[in-house]
């Protein structure tokens, strides 16, 4: 009999009832996180049958999506500072954690964040665990091991209901990433050139598991960076094991076990990783000792490029013209020299500390061009204070960027921070859907670093001239 | 949810590929706290010019769009955000079914949740239907079967459980909630506790 996968280890451990032809698995979720914007139907679910949420402990619920991210002290400011279907959506959000005992990480409380930011953070997102959010970015949570992945509202309440989920139990991918990653290569350049190798869609019905030498010299942060674009491949979940890394990130923190309990819990997330002979449905080996620091182009994380490179050209295809007419961009023409009207740090993907140390070491003595408007937005109140401590935000500032309030920003366009139709921005974010970040605004991915050195120079820029 | 058993209608046509979720449904629709009347919004920026007037030449403004009730799209439609606005505008403005060779799985399992099929076909019948807009098909979930007026019919995947909930207009809770005994059992027993 083969070994098992990280994956299947998750899977079967959390197993109420297993799948049979006719009905799905039932499958246990240790921790629900929750936000205003995908939980307000699934709260109405609960009234209108009457129901209770049967495990408050184990959703995280905070406020991020339509959040302004000015700085808001109590629910009252809303009226001054945010529009009022977001300001009536934050407040529906607080009556109904209030309504339905879970505990709110609101304004004025320090651990108020993105998601996917504070449940690491805080030590809520654990090795082993299945974690769901209505927010297709939890696959995020997979780079400590956990099985984490995005739902609908309707499957919220199921969860706020029952504290379970109906599963079929997807297909599984190895990604080995090997070789030696280039001085002024991300974690960001790798999954953004996973993506334009897999496609968008490469991954539809899989869970991925990262593996290789690569994935294990990464930081936590890095790794979070990676398995958040899963989806972006159109995977259910990424995943990678848990190890030393894991372990010392999570060493301390307020929702991490603590004593005898701490010591069986390493025990236990150690014994984790697949099995030497696991199988997998599909194996894909990419080396990334030749990688380049990569931007997207078009107008889906899979239309990607080295940052050194031209717009690519797309042999006449609909939808390649469709998207470079939407950017303004024509085959052939240099990336590098694609004028930047916007440039914005931060979201789920790029918000953490280490991203906002790297945007401060390409600014530091330098300044954003006039022509640009550079937004650095923190994940959470806490690195906002971390970062303050520092001394970041008074080089962000001395740059002539924008140092804000954490929230999810410029990522998806509804909480005030938006593009005007035609502007180019420069985004550390996951998504260049057309309209995403406004209607009309046009995204480019990239790493902080390349954000930050395009900031400089008001045109698209290889990070490795200002490293 | 209502019960689904047949759809019997024209089709809509829009070809473009990997239709992500932010298109279906943008998100300043997202601070909508209810589930009903997102389909006004269904495809804004595409539908609508920047005054607000509905683009004569997009599909959904045509005469007759509002009766259809299949969407014909390019592959991989539903990438993207999880957003459950995105099938409940689609079933809002009355759509009951999107043909295509694939779907994003949230996207898949949402809409199953609100009586809208993600309906899986091959390439050739993909490519008949993206290149004869507006004919009527007959959808008939019990046998997950689609039948063209070219004469055609072929069976599409349809999970068991889900084609059972559809046809019975069954909510899946009300599964889930049948199962508590189990859920406390597993509870009690497991070796960890979260």
């Amino acid at each position: 009999m083969s070994g098992k996968s990280l994956f299947e280890k998750v899977w079967e451990d959390h197993l109420v009832s297993a799948e049979t032809p006719s009905n799905p698995a039932v499958l246990y979720i240790d921790l629900h996180l929750a936000h205003e914007v995908t939980t307000p139907q699934a709260f109405t679910l609960l009234r209108e049958q009457g129901l209770p949420v049967r495990r408050p402990d184990l959703t995280l619920a905070t406020l991020d999506h339509s959040t302004p991210t000015v700085p808001v002290g109590s629910l009252q400011d809303l009226d001054v500072l945010s529009e009022p279907a977001q300001a009536a959506q934050i407040r529906q959000m607080a009556k109904n954690c209030a309504d339905f005992g879970i505990e709110l990480h609101g304004f004025g409380s320090d651990q108020r964040g993105i998601v996917h930011v504070i449940g690491p953070e805080i030590g809520a997102t654990q090795p082993g665990k299945t974690i769901v959010c209505g927010d297709s970015h939890s696959s995020t949570h997979g780079a400590f091991g956990a099985l984490a992945f995005g739902i609908g509202s309707t499957e919220v309440g199921h969860v706020l209901a029952t504290q379970c989920l109906l599963q079929r139990k997807p297909m599984s991918m190895a990604i080995n990433f090997n070789g030696r990653l280039p001085v002024g290569v991300t974690a960001k350049d790798i999954i953004l050139a996973t993506i334009g190798e897999i496609g968008v869609n490469g991954g539809t019905g899989h869970v991925i598991e990262y593996r290789g030498n690569v994935i294990s010299n990464l930081s936590m942060e890095e790794r979070m960076t990676i398995c958040n674009m899963t989806i972006e491949a159109g995977a259910r979940a990424g995943m990678m094991a848990p190890d030393n890394t894991t372990v010392e990130f999570l060493a301390g923190r307020p929702q991490a076990p603590v004593g005898a309990d701490w010591d069986s819990a390493v025990t236990r997330w150690l014994s984790l990783p697949s099995d030497d002979d696991a199988g997998f449905d599909r194996e894909i080996d990419i080396d990334v000792t030749n990688l380049q620091p990569m931007v997207t182009f078009g107008t889906n994380p899979g239309m990607v490029v080295p940052v050194t490179d031209p717009v690519p050209d797309g042999n006449g295809e609909p939808s390649f013209r469709k998207a470079l007419d939407y950017m303004g961009l024509e085959s052939g023409q240099p990336m590098q020299q694609t004028s930047v009207d916007i440039v914005f740090v931060g979201s789920c993907t790029n918000s953490r500390l280490p991203d906002l140390r790297t945007t401060a070491r390409v600014l530091k003595g330098r300044k954003v061009a006039d022509s640009v408007r550079m937004l650095v937005v923190p994940g959470s109140e806490i690195i906002k204070q971390q970062a303050e401590a520092e001394g970041l935000h008074e080089i962000f500032l001395a740059a002539g960027a924008e140092w804000r309030e954490a929230g999810c920003s410029m990522c998806l366009g509804m909480n005030g921070d938006n593009l005007q139709p035609g502007q180019l921005c420069v985004s550390t974010s996951n998504r260049n859907f057309e309209g995403r970040q406004g209607i009309g605004g046009r995204t480019v991915l990239a790493s902080p670093e390349t954000a930050a050195a395009s900031a400089v120079n008001g045109h698209i820029t290889d990070p490795r001239t200002m490293l | 949810m209502e019960k689904l058993t047949h759809i019997h209608s024209r089709t809509i046509v829009l070809p473009q590929t990997d239709i992500d979720t932010d298109q279906i449904m943008p998100g300043r629709f997202l601070t909508s706290t209810t589930r009903e009347g997102l389909g006004e919004a269904l495809f804004a920026d595409w539908r609508y010019a920047d005054d607000g007037a509905p683009l004569a030449d997009f599909a959904l403004n045509q005469p007759g769009a509002a009766e259809r009730q299949v969407l014909v799209a390019g592959n991989n439609f539903g990438c993207g955000s999880s957003r459950e606005h995105a099938p409940w505008g689609l079933v809002d403005f009355g759509f009951r079914a999107v043909i295509s060779t694939q779907f994003a799985d949230i996207f898949r399992n949402n809409s199953l949740k609100n009586g809208l099929v993600p309906l899986i076909v091959d390439e050739d019948t993909h490519n008949w239907l993206l290149e004869n807009p507006g004919v009527t098909v007959d959808i008939d979930v019990a046998s997950a079967t689609l039948s063209l007026p070219n004469g055609t019919c072929r069976e599409f995947p349809l999970d068991g459980f889900a084609q059972h909930c559809l046809l019975e207009g069954l909510d899946q809770l009300g599964y889930l909630l049948n199962k508590e005994t189990e859920i406390s059992h597993f509870e009690q027993v497991r070796r960890w506790k979260p």
